[in-house]
């Protein structure tokens, strides 16, 4: 067994080990811990499978900001705990459940396993049309070329989720600010890192962005690091989460799914149909979506963290 | 020279792993948790910045050099500003050792 | 060179999961927090390794957006330990 073939195996074990402890752990931010370590070493495995784009993504969410909001609602569930710990389910239920998550595991594997090989894919049609949008990425071209329609719905998706985070306040609190998670303290220490991290984050968060057009990164993957870097700022209480009523929130949500439908809708006039690009310009306009796309996705990712608001609106 | 840099890169990834482990060894085997602290840091620096020391003469260009020295230069950051925040986590918590 | 290079990378990330076991144990929160800021900073190291072994190009880039999370990860670990805040009086 060459040294290449030891490394994955070792790392698929470790990934297993991590799951499995992160299932059986004892407190909830003793699992929130085991829950990021997993998604890091999860990053490591789709290098290992040559994607890396979702291995950014897998990184820049699972354990940045999944990892925050997790950890956000272990605290808010500490005071609940009592009456969470009256609602567990009894052991035949558990042992049932357990059954039923094995065979859905084992008939997943299956299939996995018994997939025809070659598997069935459009992915040499792709590449092949991949020179005609002139990007180099071809994950990009599938995101914003091929399946742009899909994409823009992600978008709104992302945008309804909020929304429905929003509403989850009480009516005297609409209109507030949400009570981002944030340090009870100013601290010297956690003022010092929001202040150095995030020029360089953002730095690095544009330069991904923009740099997936040929190589792998992308709107997505930059907006995210963008995103952590707002929230680092709201946890030093550098500044605070802005009230769900400011019209820049609103229009930041929002600008990257509209732009991306108007530019399809404007595709009917411009081009040859609904989401289709003129020919000579379609570089260009993508990278003019994706910009705006990373600004929504830096703004919601933070708001979804944030939570409902809790604050009064001043008036 | 090819062949001097690529031993001097094997010595640097070799010592880069002692540090690795020697900083897993205190995280476990030292008594009290700011001591596997002071252990954590001298894994996270010295095991990391040796490692990129030892990597740096294989990359391809400037700009990958350079990423790998933001690589340490970020994790160094990260690393002593967290170990800061865990140990005032940590006496919040217990009594002062 | 490329073999040493992965047994490298091996070496290395058994020896940070070991760590992982402080996760299991740890007396204490800040103990898990530290064993997992170690994963961090050694699964970046194995990144890196591998990476420069097999030649795949542009994991410099995931390795630098690990290496800006690892710090946001602990700050909210630590925010974490103090008690949320009270929500506005009405």
């Amino acid at each position: 067994m060459s040294v290449l073939q030891a490394l994955d195996l070792g790392l698929a074990a470790l990934v297993l080990a991590v799951a499995v402890w992160t299932i059986f752990a004892r407190e909830a931010f003793a699992a929130v811990v085991g829950y990021v370590a997993y998604g890091l070493l999860l990053s490591i495995v789709l290098v290992r499978l040559f994607a890396l784009d979702v291995a950014l993504t897998e990184a820049a969410i699972g354990s940045g900001v999944t990892g925050v909001l997790l950890i956000g609602a272990a605290a808010r569930l500490r005071e609940a705990e009592k009456a969470a710990a009256d609602e567990q389910p009894s052991e035949p239920q558990r042992f049932w459940a357990s059954v039923l998550c094995v065979l859905v595991t084992l008939a997943l594997a299956g299939v996995v396993l018994s997939l025809p090989d070659p598997a069935p894919t459009l992915a040499p049609e792709a590449a092949q049309k991949l020179a005609g949008t002139g990007l180099g990425n071809p994950i990009t071209a599938v995101l914003i070329a091929f399946r742009s329609f899909d994409t823009m719905l992600e978008k709104v998706v992302l945008v309804l989720a909020v929304v429905g985070v929003w509403s989850l306040a009480p009516d005297r609190y609409w209109g507030g600010a949400p009570g981002a998670p944030r340090a009870a303290r100013p601290e010297s220490t956690l003022a010092f890192l929001a202040q150095l991290l995030p020029p360089f984050g953002i730095l690095i968060g544009i330069h991904i962005f923009w740099v997936g057009a040929d190589e792998p990164g992308g709107a997505f993957q930059g907006g995210a690091i963008l995103a952590a870097m707002w929230m680092i700022t709201m946890m030093a209480r550098l500044t605070e989460a802005p009230p769900v009523s400011s019209i820049w929130l609103r229009l930041a949500l929002i600008a990257g799914p509209a732009v991306f439908l108007a530019t399809g809708v404007a595709g009917v006039a411009m081009a040859s149909g609904f989401f289709a690009y003129p020919a000579r310009f379609v570089k260009p306009l993508i990278l003019f979506i994706e910009a705006f796309m990373t600004l929504s996705i830096a703004v919601t990712l933070p708001m979804l963290v944030a939570g409902p608001p809790r604050r009064l609106p001043r008036r | 020279m090819s062949l001097v840099l690529d031993i001097l890169s094997i010595m640097a990834i070799c010592a880069g792993a002692f540090f690795f482990f020697a900083g897993t060894v205190g995280l476990l085997r030292f008594p009290d948790a700011l001591c596997r602290l002071h252990a954590l840091t001298k894994a996270d620096n010295l095991g990391l910045g040796l490692v990129v020391l030892g990597l740096l003469p294989r990359t391809g260009g400037l700009l990958a050099s350079l990423k790998l020295l933001a690589i340490w230069a970020l994790i160094q950051l990260a690393g002593a500003t967290a170990a800061q925040l865990i140990a005032r986590a940590a006496r919040r918590k217990g009594p002062a050792p | 060179m490329t073999d040493f290079l992965l047994a490298a990378a091996g070496f290395i990330l058994f020896t940070v999961a070991v760590g992982l076991i402080r996760i299991l144990g740890g007396p204490s929160n800040a103990d898990r927090m530290m064993a997992a800021q170690l994963l961090g900073t050694g699964g970046i190291t194995s990144l890196l390794l591998v990476a420069s072994a097999t030649g795949v190009h542009g994991v410099e880039d995931v390795a630098l957006g690990l290496a800006l999370l690892a710090a946001f990860a602990s700050v909210a670990f630590v925010n974490s330990a103090a008690p949320p805040e009270p929500d506005d009086p009405q």
